[in-house]
């Protein structure tokens, strides 16, 4: 069918185009590795503080750290379509009759793929360090990186078809992020966090993958952050997938 | 392949028609508040199946606007596009397939060969793997791509990157090729051969819709030209009936600085019956006259009874350049100069063609 030979013929040339830069996959990874390295021990010494989670360290950590990298890294994927606006090859793409649709599927597709890279090899560090998980429940968690990669991946996308310019786009994704992240107890548990916190939090559909992961980390499959994350994150990728699709075929404006 | 739902009004012939077209952009100028920029205001075209059409005029005048327009890539606020008898608005993917279109940015992907270029453009259109193999390795040999097309594209020069560029807009043999801008900033060598690859299109009967700011250009090599400025097209015809157009040769010279010498050349060149039109910038005159060869002493003799002495003497037919003044009040030449001293750039097409990143 024509929309999936558009879609490999695309994804095909996306992968390429990765492999043929990996420092961006690197770097991408960078941050996270070291937060596993310098940051998780400092748990280690919290295990009997009041309101921090069952679980050691890693187990409490890792998960979190999966979610930053889904976050991050996808967050900044519209830098790569900003340069692809720039030098023509967005427009080159749009003036064929490839489907809208495949050019688009094909670039969250290299992303997403990139992040389940990243998350694994992020998972095999930690498992070296003492992390312990078993590994459906830890193909549960990539599944909701996958969510989330996706989301974060089309809303870049949208933004960089509207802003075109690395600098806005960059401090515009900075904003959103950052709280983001603060506000799901990625690096220290919101259980410890005050209520006020927490009552933010709550709105956060982040936090709730955080927790999600966690519980599937531990095997409590039973908890129910894990299906409130899973419809969340589904839901929210089904929107910002419509809102990347209708900035697509506005592109070129 | 061919439309034969030609449901528009014009004649058969056209492949290419356009009413009415109109297009505003909310733009800024530097820090001031958003204001709606007419980029495109009513433009009515049709071009040939097979021609060479060329819209020239300056940076800002509308032409990669309309030309974006035609190619499916921006919707029009008004007006009617049919090209090959689809409409751009309700058929844009079968119009689509009917062209191929080369912006000014390029769009080679610099992270792959010039091949893997080309391979992928075939594949978008339906080409199976043997067949894009096949019409690339054509491609790659009449274009004379040869010698660079198996290197990263971001290594290529302007000129190589150009060909690239234009062998992925005609990869699957498109009825109308869209070129916007195709040679600006090529060396003379590489703006011939593109040149000689547009001439050869045109006799294996493509159409070719190219935007120019050259006047050399669109002479050399267009059929017919439309002249656009400020949105509008203001002539349109074969570049010999334009210049045609304005009956008689074009002198040019500069008066010496005697004080008020262009304001006294001017008023008793007037006065002369072959003098059709004079204009004057700074010490430099700029006249019409019917007949060249007679003209010349008669002005030189005249300026010299008032003490005005000429310099940089120069007679010449009328360029397309002369048909531009003569229709907007401005020289394409200015233009171009005032463009290259680099004030505010235009906000034509939102995005200047930027260096080559290679970022992924």
């Amino acid at each position: 069918m024509k929309f999936f030979r558009d879609f490999r013929v695309l994804f095909a040339r996306n992968v390429r185009g990765s492999l043929r830069n990996p420092v961006w996959l690197f770097i991408g990874m960078f941050q996270p590795v070291l937060y596993l390295l310098l940051f998780a021990p400092l748990l280690k010494g919290l295990g009997s503080v009041p309101g921090f989670p069952p679980g050691g360290a890693y187990t409490v950590f890792t998960p979190g750290l999966l979610v930053m990298l889904a976050l991050f890294t996808t967050a900044f994927a519209g830098f790569g379509l900003v340069d692809h606006i720039r030098n023509g090859f967005v427009e080159r793409i749009l003036v064929t009759p490839a489907s809208r649709f495949s050019i688009l599927l094909a670039y969250l597709a290299r992303d997403v793929a990139v992040l389940l890279l990243q998350s694994v090899i992020a998972v095999m560090l930690a498992v070296l360090l003492g992390l312990t998980v078993s590994l459906l429940w830890l193909l549960l968690t990539l599944g909701l990186m996958v969510l989330t990669g996706a989301l974060m991946a089309s809303c870049s996308y949208a933004l960089a078809l509207l802003l075109k310019q690395e600098d806005t786009l960059a401090s515009v994704i900075n904003t959103f992020a950052t709280p983001l992240l603060l506000l799901s107890g990625i690096t220290l548990p919101l259980t410890l966090a005050p209520k006020i916190i927490r009552a933010l939090a709550s709105a956060n559909p982040f936090a709730y993958e955080v927790t999600a992961s966690r519980a599937l980390f531990l095997g409590n499959f039973g908890d129910s952050a894990i299906v409130v994350s899973a419809i969340l994150l589904a839901g929210l990728a089904a929107l910002a997938f419509l809102w990347a699709i209708r900035s697509f075929k506005r592109a070129a404006a | 392949m061919e439309g034969n739902m030609n449901l528009t009004t014009t004649g058969s012939a056209d492949i290419i028609s356009v009413h009415g077209l109109r297009k505003s952009f909310k733009g800024r100028r530097g820090k001031g508040r958003p204001q709606l920029v007419e980029a495109v205001r009513g433009i009515e075209l049709a071009v040939a199946e097979g021609e060479v059409f060329g819209f020239l005029g300056p940076n800002g005048a509308g032409k990669s606007t309309t030309l974006r327009i035609l190619s499916t890539l921006l919707p029009a606020d008004a007006g009617q596009v049919s090209i090959a008898g689809f409409d751009v608005r309700t058929q844009p993917r079968e119009v689509r397939k009917q062209i191929g279109y080369v912006s000014q940015a390029g769009g080679a992907d610099p992270l792959a060969t010039g091949r893997e270029n080309l391979l992928l453009q075939a594949r978008l259109y339906g080409m199976n793997k043997a067949a894009a193999g096949r019409r690339a390795g054509e491609i790659v040999e009449s274009l004379g791509l040869g010698e660079f097309c198996d290197r990263f594209a971001k290594t290529y020069s302007g000129g190589q990157r150009r060909k690239l560029d234009i062998a992925i807009g005609m990869v699957h043999n498109p009825r109308i090729l869209f070129l916007d801008e195709p040679t600006t900033g090529l060396d003379p060598v590489s703006r011939s051969q593109l040149w000689a690859q547009i001439r050869l299109l045109r006799k294996l009967g493509t159409t070719v819709f190219l935007t120019t700011h050259y006047m050399e250009e669109a002479d050399a090599l267009c059929e017919r030209v439309a002249i656009m400025d400020h949105g509008q097209i203001v002539a349109q015809g074969t570049p010999t009936e334009l210049k045609g157009g304005i009956h008689g040769d074009i002198l040019s010279l500069t008066v010496n600085h005697v004080e008020n010498a262009p304001e006294i050349a001017l008023n008793v060149l007037r006065e002369l019956d072959i003098v059709r039109e004079v204009k004057s910038e700074g010490g430099s005159l700029r006249l019409v006259v019917s007949r060249g060869g007679e003209a010349l002493p008669v002005v030189l003799r005249l300026l010299e009874g008032r003490g005005i002495g000429g310099a940089d003497i120069a007679l010449s037919r009328p360029s397309l350049d002369d048909v531009f003044l003569r229709a907007t009040g401005h020289s394409l030449r200015d233009e171009e100069a005032v463009i290259a001293a680099g004030p505010a750039r235009s906000t034509e097409t939102g995005s200047a063609p930027a260096p080559h990143g290679a970022k992924e």
